[in-house]
């Protein structure tokens, strides 16, 4: 069985400085896997290009056995709100809107009614702990409420993967904890795969199996040490 | 803690005698507690008998101290043992990890640390996992998540300067090769 996401010698530089420099990965469907390294190393980066907001230099970067380093911007964009979701350490929700309409925003885009949307989204919102913030804008919510809603947001369309960008970097411990158990717990319900891109140890062993990049490239002696679940 | 390996470690550079071995040991293990003589005579006695060391000479004007003691070729096996068994990965600080660098920094090269460093790492991430699966389920009692935090919290502790020292010693084994 292939991989359902998968990046080969993937290389992406930023004008003259590499940033990747032939990266391989594979993630199977369900999997957790944790992106650790120190900073600098290329952890976002490559979150990027296997979720298609960056193409690669070089390398291909394949989900479901295409090549979408070679799509369009608007089929890449057409994908990320299908199948995929993005959650970041801050500053994702739209500030003028609820958090319910935030929610709602990437299912109206994917065409469904408004009534509809607004329902789903007012269900996650629950699914996620914080349904009485519904009414609430981001500006009004602590940082753990916001990456509740966010990560809401994120899942609202169940899509196959789930790019993190170190989602709980700017929460305190436990808040912090609460909110990647609520990721780990949902995306194990609907069999999302998750990309964990984190520098903490403790949030890598919420993972499946770790990889260690380092400047660039993937780092040798971080290899092999994942235990399968 | 185990000082008769770092008096191991210290007398694979070569022969020394006790009062030299003291020195070394308090030198390279400064958060350590400063070794007594005592100890050093009692420990390479025991070395001796166990036929890991041998006395290599005596140092004529120093006195009736100055033995000096180099390792033997069994020491040498028990030595290398030492250095590549992984600790288990226990809830709190073990100094074993620590010494263990720094004596195959002495006794071997940055190459054997980074080998066990490596092997220690991977450990110490597997347990992580574990005692974050066990908090993470529904059945786990606050007893349990709270006995879990307090070990995920050391061994917290250890991965960040275990991952540090690895960074660390990668730059050394660049400085040897280059
Ligand atoms: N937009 C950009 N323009 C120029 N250089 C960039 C840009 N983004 C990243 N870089 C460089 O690319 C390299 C990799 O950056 P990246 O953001 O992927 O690292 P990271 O592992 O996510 O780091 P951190 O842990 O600090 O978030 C770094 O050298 C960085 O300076
Ligand atoms: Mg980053």
């Amino acid at each position: 069985m292939s991989a359902l996401l998968s990046g080969t010698n993937v290389v992406r530089n930023y004008g003259a400085t590499p940033a990747l420099r032939g990266v391989d990965l594979a993630v199977d469907e369900g999997e957790i896997v944790a992106v650790t390294g120190p900073s600098g190393c290329g952890k976002s980066t490559l979150l990027h290009c296997l979720a298609g907001i960056l193409r690669p230099d070089a390398g291909t970067v394949t989900y479901r056995d295409q090549n979408i380093g070679l799509w369009s911007e608007a089929a890449r964009s057409r994908l990320r709100r299908t199948d995929f979701g993005v959650l970041f350490q801050f500053g994702q929700l739209v500030p003028e809107l609820t958090a319910v309409e935030n929610v709602a925003l990437p299912l109206l885009l994917a065409g469904s009614g408004r009534r509809e949307a607004r329902s789903v989204a007012a269900e996650w919102l629950d699914r996620l702990g914080v349904a009485e913030l519904a009414e609430q804008r981001p500006g009004a919510m602590s940082g753990g409420q916001q990456q509740r809603c966010a990560t809401a947001r994120a899942l609202v369309t169940q899509p196959r993967v789930l790019f993190a960008d170190e989602p709980t970097g700017a929460l305190d411990v436990l808040t912090g904890e609460q909110v990647l158990g609520e990721i780990v717990r949902v995306a194990r319900e609907l069999g999302t795969a998750v990309v964990l891109v984190t520098h903490a140890a403790s949030v890598a062993a919420y993972a499946d199996r770790e990889i260690v990049l380092r400047d660039g490239v993937l780092d040798p002696t971080g290899l092999g040490l994942g235990v399968a679940r | 803690m185990s000082t008769a390996h770092v008096l191991l470690g210290l007398l694979a550079g070569g022969p020394r005698h006790g009062y030299d071995l003291k020195r070394a040991h308090d030198e390279s293990l400064p958060r350590a507690k400063p070794l007594a003589f005592g100890q050093v005579y009692a420990t390479l006695g025991r070395l001796e008998r166990d036929g890991y060391v041998t006395e290599s000479g005596q140092d004529r004007d120093g006195g009736p101290d100055r033995t000096s003691y180099e390792l033997t070729d069994d020491g040498r096996r028990h030595l290398d043992t030492w250095l590549s068994a992984v600790e288990p990965p226990a809830p709190y600080v073990t100094s074993e990890i620590f010494s263990k660098v720094v004596v195959a920094l002495h006794a071997a090269d940055a190459e054997r640390a980074r080998d066990y460093l490596v092997a220690q790492r991977a450990a110490h991430m597997s347990r992580m996992r574990e005692l974050t699966t066990a908090k993470s389920t529904p059945a786990a009692s606050i007893g349990d998540v709270i006995a879990a935090d307090y070990a995920i919290g050391h061994l917290e502790a250890d991965l960040r300067w275990l991952q540090t020292t690895l960074t660390r010693v990668a730059g050394l084994s660049k400085e040897v090769t280059n």
